[in-house]
């Protein structure tokens, strides 16, 4: 049904330095990662003609484009509501460079995620009692941590999912992240005593099994297969994509029988006419680590209830048999909604990566809880 | 008023019943007139068959925990004062699942499928909010 397959490519990534304090604000941010990005590509600005952002970033096109020197914009959008985003601005961009209505789009996020306006602390996300969050606020179900705590408690409970899984989530992610340069806990090991013993955030999660609110801005350039064959790096193409917006999902906790992802998962494949075996490299959005688990069940690369015991023995690390999130992720590198996992995907498949899985070809990468996902090739 | 920092409903005319109705004491739930289904929160439509054909049912308000959460860290200002603080989802008997709080019920002694019944807590004038207690205590 889909024929954005093989239509266009990622040709350029770029990134600020992640921190906790940037001192900089996100307009100057996002200019630097968009700069980047495009000269990542072998482009100059003004051979941008679209521009899309997450709704929740602050920085407006205009304001970039005007900071990157281009006059105007053929091609503009935004997709919301929160850290779902970034698939799907991928596939939005996708559309239109396929339908011809613009040629070059940059899409970008820039947060101080650390220094201004915090995810984990409710600030961003409450809805202060309005619509349906009026049956799920005033008991103090306020924060992200808290609804995926309890998807956790529940898998816990169906499928004997221990702390201990969590852990190898967060012990591989880390373990990762001290092969890129580039992430916040580079050179920061960690081993399961320091996970277990880590403060209880929301109980069952401590912790070590949050994204890391970080400081950054991160972008990339997608434009046509034809026009990615002759630019500087090698074309990174969007074989397949999806999107699942869940009906009602409003806050309640969800049983892991509802993600985004297992609803996607058969089009996504079978866009692409691949396996979940034929994927080498995986980047999931990592907002709390028991959602790795639920997401390997979702995408098929083991059975409902089995994510927990697939997790253990360094399985998803770099040099395991499935590696995820080799940049560390959101767990370990930084929390910027979803953006980090699809450059680390592209670096991977260009074969550029600190964290090189050898020979990788096939990469999936999804955001949100499956509200997008991807799979990319060399 | 242990519920005085959370932020609390705003109803709205798709949920006005609801709220009203707690404060007599009244659990509600939307059913569907055409497929029998209920659903919760309410809605203009049914999420089964999208028919506006509704009808607003008293709920006995038992069920059994399905799952929690506990907050130990105040990541929030309205935590402070309250930790460690338990929210479970309840599946009432009609099948939908609520959000709420147990009361009596020390958080660190939530399990789940513990067997709970609806309860009400007056906040204020206008908002009283159901919550739930363990059965048989």
């Amino acid at each position: 049904m889909s024929t954005l397959k093989d239509k266009c490519a990622i040709v350029g990534v770029g990134e600020t330095v992640y921190n906790r304090d940037s001192g900089r604000t996100e307009l100057n941010m996002a200019v630097e990662a968009a700069n980047r990005a495009i000269a990542d590509a072998g482009l100059v600005p003004q051979d941008i003609d679209g521009i899309v952002k997450f709704t929740a970033d602050s920085t407006p096109q205009g304001e970039l484009a005007a900071c990157l020197g281009i006059p105007y914009l053929r091609y503009y959008g935004e997709l919301g509501p929160l850290g779902g985003a970034a698939c799907g601005l991928v596939i939005q961009s996708a559309m239109a460079v396929a339908q011809g209505v613009v040629n070059n789009v940059l899409v970008y996020r820039s947060v101080n995620g650390r220094s201004g306006q915090r995810y984990g602390s409710g600030t961003v996300t409450t809805r202060r009692g309005l619509g349906s969050s009026a049956f799920t606020e005033p008991y103090g179900l306020l924060v992200p941590g808290q609804s995926s705590a309890l998807r956790a408690r529940r898998h816990m409970h169906e499928f004997g999912t221990k702390m201990e899984h969590f852990g190898a989530v967060a012990v591989a992610f880390r373990n990762n992240a001290c092969l890129n340069p580039r992430a916040i806990m580079h050179g920061r090991p960690i081993t399961m005593e320091d996970y277990l013993t880590s403060r209880m955030f929301f109980d069952p999660l401590h912790i070590l099994d949050c994204a890391l609110e970080a400081d950054g801005a991160n972008a990339f350039v997608i434009t046509s297969a034809e026009r990615a064959a002759n630019l500087k790096q090698p074309p990174v193409y969007i074989t397949s994509a999806a999107q699942t917006l869940l009906a009602g999902m409003n806050g309640h906790g969800r049983s892991w029988d509802e993600s985004g992802g297992a609803l996607l998962a058969p089009e996504l494949f079978g866009e692409a006419g691949v396996t979940p075996q034929d994927i080498d490299v995986v980047g999931f959005y990592d907002h709390f680590s028991p959602v790795i688990i639920t997401k390997l069940e979702d995408y098929g690369f083991c059975q409902r209830g089995e994510g927990g015991p697939f997790v253990e023995g360094g399985r998803i690390e770099v040099g395991g048999e499935l590696p995820v999130n080799t940049s560390g992720g959101h767990l370990s590198e930084a929390y910027l909604q979803g953006m980090n996992q699809i450059i680390e995907v592209v670096r991977q498949l260009r074969g550029q990566s600190p964290a090189q899985v050898e020979g990788a070809e096939l990469g999936l990468v999804d955001s949100g809880d499956g509200s997008g996902a991807l799979i990319l090739r060399r | 008023m242990t519920t005085a920092n959370f932020p609390l409903p705003v109803p709205n005319l798709d949920n006005q019943e609801f709220w009203d109705q707690c404060r007599q004491h009244r659990l509600v739930l939307r059913r569907c007139l055409d497929c029998r289904s209920f659903h919760h929160p309410p809605r203009p439509n049914c999420p089964e068959c999208a028919s506006s054909n509704l009808e607003w049912v008293e709920s006995p308000g038992k069920g059994k925990v399905y799952t929690y959460v506990i907050t130990r860290q105040p990541v929030n200002p309205a935590f402070r004062e309250r930790l460690p603080w338990g929210v479970v989802e309840v599946e009432l008997e009609e099948g939908v699942h609520v959000i709420s709080n147990l009361v009596e019920c020390d958080a660190d002694d939530i399990e789940i499928g513990m067997e709970v019944e609806v309860v009400f807590e007056a906040v204020n004038d206008e908002i009283t909010l159901p919550k739930f207690r363990r059965v048989g205590q």
